[in-house]
């Protein structure tokens, strides 16, 4: 049990650094790479609590795919700082206002725990050779069936209407069509002439 | 057995023996674990060094030439030679570049090849973690591998090299889709995220593993892994006649020899997977030929074991060199086209067709789901 505190407070350490990271790099590419420890962190947390399928689809899904894409983005746009700081005034009561309300919240679920509130239960270690992989999947697609497939619908809708939005006809576009060039035979390219042979002399 | 080596040796042996039960329980469990992590990793490099060589001995071969063979008997010498030459050599960091991530960058590429070696059972007891959620931890480990090619690209400040590096990002992320999902067909099947679980679900001879029944994923997982790997035709990331090098066209010496280390150890990886998902992992082909254990000489055949999976994965490390000796570099467009627009579906189909046999009790499934 001690050697799990040490780890958690570890790790917690790490995350919140990655996180300060993240808020104060000066280089857009540095913040991307500070999320991506924070990610990794937080996985490391779950972990902990024995929630080795969420852990390692946090990985799978926000370090491998999404944060890529971000990084992608944000390596292509070669972010103006100046531009940006002009920008903190303006979105700064946006950001303060964010920032008081979950201050609120967190100071609420401390008061509570103060008063003897058991809000949660912790985390009751399970038993030998439990899958919370097999647990998940009965569950999510059982009793949580609409939420997920709503999820499903809402991320579907999402995908479509960024591409109906970047996808727009332009003309003169020189376009392939992949069937005809597969569907091509020697004889439509090639004509073989029957010729009769030179005359001997 | 104490009778074929001196009685002071077998006492040594036996004091050593009990010095070390005689240790704390974690003490054990870390010395052995270690020692497990190092013989596999001196094993990956050592297979990472040989193929090197085998690469450049098949495609001459393939191409009518002879390939190395100055360095030791028949050139096997080469690979140390080449990696004693880039060690000596100077690691030059570009004046403009991002320091810390330039010489980050080869090591978050190596270090993922590396760390998936954890839950990959070699034979049915050796295995370093053997852990639930195995594929899962493959999956996410493969998938990270692609920040080493990126943020190279990028340190480098050179406008190769990032190119190099958004053309490997979007072919990543692209293939993995597939990947992911022809693996989502493979647990189907096996019933078990657990690579060990998996291995043993396909016991039984050629005709229980997976890669005939499920042949189409088999076909679009293996070309999905020759493109995560970044391998010929895939290799636009480097993409030698167009942008020089891709995205390690700024490295030398070491840094240039840890991510020549990564593209092998993935290949290496790729290879086994392929194996453990496809073939039968370390089960023996022969498995349930019960004549040919009344054969005392071809008994062996029918025993599973570390040699199968290596013999296994050096096919599908041949069939890499194989794949750069044959075939032209891919299009860019071409490339995605094949990972989105008939990789996806492929697999997106076929795990339909396996959940509906599986649900109407037809063919290799009738005993799963219902």
């Amino acid at each position: 049990m001690m050697l799990h505190s040490v780890l958690f407070y570890m790790f917690a350490l790490f995350m919140l650094g990655a996180a300060v990271g993240v808020v104060f790099s000066r280089n857009p590419v540095h913040s991307v790479m500070f999320l991506v420890l924070t990610f990794f962190q937080s996985a490391l947390l779950w972990l902990l609590a024995e929630a080795e399928f969420l852990a390692i689809v946090l990985v799978l899904v926000y370090v491998g795919a999404v944060m890529v894409l971000f990084l992608f983005v944000v390596m292509m746009l070669d972010v103006n700082i100046e531009a940006a700081k002009r920008g903190i005034a303006r979105y700064a009561w946006v950001s303060i206002s964010i920032a008081l309300l979950m201050a609120i919240e967190l100071i609420q679920l401390i008061w509570l725990r103060n008063q003897g509130v058991a809000s949660t239960g912790g985390f009751a270690s399970t038993p030998e050779g439990y899958s919370n992989t097999k647990a998940l999947g009965a569950v999510l697609y059982t009793e949580h069936v609409y939420a997920f497939e709503i999820a499903a619908v809402i991320l579907l809708l999402a995908i479509i209407a960024a591409i109906t939005l970047t996808m727009r006809k332009r003309p003169g576009l020189k376009v392939q069509d992949i069937a005809a060039q597969v569907a091509v035979r020697a004889k439509d390219r090639v004509r073989v002439v029957k010729m009769a042979a030179e005359k001997k002399q | 057995m104490t009778n074929l080596m001196p009685q002071a040796l077998a006492n040594w042996i036996d004091w050593g023996l009990g010095v070390f039960y005689s240790l704390p329980e974690w003490i054990q469990y870390l010395t052995i674990t270690t020692w497990k992590i190092l013989f596999v990793m001196i094993a990956v490099i050592l297979i990472v060094a040989f193929s090197t060589y085998f690469e450049r001995k098949v495609i001459g071969s393939m191409q009518g030439r002879v390939g190395p063979n100055r360095v030791g008997p028949s050139g096997l010498g080469q690979p140390f030679a080449d990696v004693i030459k880039l060690l000596i050599k100077e690691v030059i960091v570009p004046s403009q570049s991002n320091k810390f991530l330039f010489i980050v960058a080869p090591l978050l590429s190596l270090i993922p090849a590396l760390a998936t070696w954890a839950v990959i059972p070699l034979n049915n007891w050796y295995v370093i973690a053997d852990i639930n959620a195995g594929l899962l931890y493959v999956l996410a480990l493969t998938s990270v591998g692609v920040y080493g090619v990126i943020l190279a690209g990028w340190a480098a400040n050179s406008k190769y090299a990032l190119l190099g590096a958004m053309r490997s990002a979007a072919q990543i992320v692209a293939y993995e889709i597939a990947m992911g999902f022809a693996l989502v067909g493979v647990v189907m099947a096996g019933g078990s995220l657990n690579l060990g679980d998996l291995v043993t679900s396909q016991a039984g001879g050629v005709s229980n593993w997976f890669l005939l029944p499920l042949f189409p994923l088999f076909v679009v997982y293996w070309i999905s892994g020759v493109a995560e790997t970044n391998r010929a035709p895939f290799d636009v990331a480097e993409g030698e006649s167009e942008i020089v090098a891709g995205f390690h066209v700024e490295y030398s010496g070491v840094a240039f020899a840890v991510f020549f280390l990564a593209e092998y150890a993935n290949m290496v990886l790729i290879s086994t997977l392929t194996a453990i998902f496809f073939l039968g992992g370390w089960a023996s082909p022969f498995e349930g030929w019960t004549f040919l254990n009344d054969i005392s000489w071809l008994a062996w055949l029918t025993v599973g074991g570390l040699p199968w999976l290596f013999a296994k994965m050096c096919m599908f490390m041949y069939t890499f060199f194989w794949f750069r000796a044959t075939f032209p570099r891919y299009r860019y467009d071409q490339i995605m086209r094949l990972g989105w627009k008939i990789f996806i579906p492929i697999t997106i189909i076929w795990i339909g067709v396996e959940g509906a046999m599986a649900w109407f009790q037809i063919g290799p499934w009738s005993g799963l789901g219902a």
